[in-house]
């Protein structure tokens, strides 16, 4: 397999609501290229690194680092600037815009936000306007939404709506896209289709940090899988050798 | 004929304040139409304008007066731009700090400016002349537009009555062009922002804040210039109202002329799209100015009549809601586009 320098790197990160440490000293390595598993149980604190990652949480201690550049407590939406890129574990959509204006809305710094601009330099904001929306066709084109483009979100079904999440994260350009359970609540077929728009999208240089339950989705995508519990990281490795590692079965199971 | 004249008279009458319920209700729709602003407090904007404006073009104050400043006769055009900047800066002001919470305080907010608004007019005697108003608010070139047309009436007292009452009510036309103008570039504007990158933020607020942010959209400065051009918009009509009707007094802007009609108007013409607004304003004002007719009839007195108005709309609008809640013209499928 692919092996890339470390694209994100988190060092004993902490974070705790009250008294509980959802997220205790937590250590891990993303390599670039990679498709990287996050598993463990429920409460294990996966959606929670995942928030502090992307800049939802702030930690209270330890440090995020990506591209070998310190990101740790930057807002939101600079993080996305940076070239991380998330989906929502329940896709979160813009209901009454289109599905192409759902993906037209995600670019930075277009020159139409500003309403002078809209006003009175139509020419310029027109051009841009115009390679945003063939951006967002060929995203959509290669997603297969494309026949949906013109679609209220809403009316999307929930499989789609996961595949909009994908979409929409596509058009910052990320460098690393976190996924939050992504196969959760799709049928078969649609989830083949998913596997291959991540490998495809994986060989175009993309890496992925995706949470997965779905041992087989796992097996099948991902090179490295890293199990969590109790907010830590609890081992590493290959899907074959998660898949055989007692501490994982404990930590699953309880102990025996 | 002369019915005729009549009830033509009678609609350049009822297109003006049509119109001027037009404009507001262009201001309500960037706020709460595109935005999600919930502004319950647009009686506020609306006197503030109208205030703004017969302060800098009224005549200064009369020995009856108990007022002490204002009255600067600066022209309309001055007037109306100052109505707009005031309503603009109070927007501001409310919107730093209410503006980051969630959208139920601004909702409070506004209705609570309001009411302060209201009192201020009527107890602040020295800038509002309190309960007695202002008085003798120039209509805009209405003194050199009327001179002709007597003149013109003088030296042709052989044409027929109809024809004369025609043309002494030149000056309305005259009034309602200016306020078709205003509001078809107000329509322009805000056609143009809501299909543009600008308007598609709005949107995206208004369907999930949390989202909007997570594309690297600055939430809070949007909703405050929505906030803002919507109040001076509405600053604008303000100032349409006070120098079409001459005389203000706080009673003029009450919550159920200033705020309650504006929110029906809107929300039956279809909220989220210029047209409906618009389409909506003279609908529902037509409705109420119907609706005073058969009351009229009916001989009802006074505050039964008012009464009764209140509930038909309120009926009307229950309809609405729950066989049409998009409006007449709801919004657009697809909103932005440019080209």
């Amino acid at each position: 397999m692919t092996e890339g320098s470390v694209i994100l790197e988190i060092k004993k990160l902490e974070k705790s609501f009250g008294g509980l440490k959802a997220v205790d000293r937590c250590s891990i390595e993303v390599k670039e290229g990679s498709i990287t598993g996050l598993m463990g149980p429920n409460g294990a604190g996966k959606t929670t690194l995942f928030n502090l990652i992307t800049g939802f949480y702030k930690s209270d201690k330890g440090e995020i680092w990506f591209h070998e550049e310190e990101i740790t407590g930057l807002p939101v939406h600079k993080v996305v600037r940076k070239g991380i890129g998330r989906t929502f574990q329940i896709p979160r959509e813009l209901r009454e815009m289109t599905v192409l204006e759902n993906l037209m809305l995600v670019p930075d710094n277009q020159k139409g936000e500003y309403i002078w601009n809209s006003l009175f330099r139509s020419r310029s904001v027109r051009a841009q306007e115009r390679y945003i929306q063939d951006k967002a066709l060929d995203v959509l084109e290669f997603l297969e939404l494309i026949d949906l483009r013109e679609e209220y979100a809403k009316n999307l079904s929930s499989g789609q709506k996961k595949l909009l999440e994908l979409a929409k994260s596509l058009m910052a350009e990320p460098k690393l896209i976190l996924l939050d359970e992504p196969g959760a609540g799709i049928n078969p077929t649609l989830m083949k289709k998913l596997n291959r728009n991540i490998e495809q999208l994986r060989e175009r240089g993309k890496t992925f940090f995706l949470i997965e339950h779905d041992m087989d989705l796992i097996t099948y995508l991902c090179d490295t899988v890293i199990v969590m519990d109790r907010g830590r990281e609890l081992v590493q490795g290959t899907p074959e050798e998660i898949k055989k590692d007692e501490r994982v079965i404990e930590a699953y199971l309880g102990r025996a | 004929m002369e019915f005729f004249v009549g009830i033509l008279n009678y609609l350049v009458f009822f297109a003006i304040t049509a119109g001027i319920y037009a404009i507001l209700s262009l201001g309500l729709n960037i706020q709460w139409g595109y935005t999600g602003l919930f502004n319950i407090g647009i009686a506020g904007f609306f006197a503030v304008g109208a205030y703004t404006s017969a302060l800098l073009c009224g005549p200064p104050p009369g020995p009856m007066d108990w007022r002490i400043i204002g009255g600067f006769q600066l022209p309309f055009v001055v007037g109306l731009l100052g109505a707009a900047a005031a309503c603009g800066i109070i927007a501001l002001l409310i919107g730093i700090p209410v503006l980051r919470l969630k959208e139920d305080y601004l909702a409070i907010a506004t209705l609570g400016i309001a009411e302060v608004i209201r009192l201020i007019l009527k107890n602040e005697s020295w800038l509002t002349n309190s309960v007695w108003g202002l008085k003798h608010i120039p209509s805009p070139w209405q003194v050199p537009i009327q001179g002709k047309i007597f003149a013109f009436l003088k030296t042709h007292p052989l044409l027929p009555a109809w024809l004369q009452s025609f043309i002494s009510n030149g000056y309305n036309w005259f009034f309602l062009a200016l306020v078709l103008l205003t509001l078809g570039l107000i329509y322009w504007v805000s056609e143009k922002s809501i299909r543009s990158p600008w308007g598609r933020v709005l949107r995206a607020i208004r369907e999930d804040e949390v989202v909007a942010g997570a594309s690297g959209k600055n939430v809070f400065f949007f909703k405050m210039q929505s906030l803002v051009i919507g109040a001076m918009i509405m600053g604008i009509a303000g100032g349409f109202y006070a120098h079409y009707v001459k005389f203000i007094d706080a009673n003029t802007f009450e919550p159920l002329y200033g705020t309650f009609l504006i929110w029906v108007m809107l929300i039956a013409g279809g909220s989220g799209n210029s047209k409906g607004a618009i389409l909506g304003s003279f609908v529902i004002w037509g409705v109420w100015a119907g609706t005073d007719l058969i009351t009229a009839y009916l001989a009802l007195s006074g505050v039964r009549a008012a009464s009764l108005r209140i509930i038909a709309i309120g009926i009307m609008l229950e309809v609405i809601l729950l066989k049409r809640p998009q409006g007449m013209l709801g919004e657009e499928k697809r909103v932005s586009k440019m080209f």
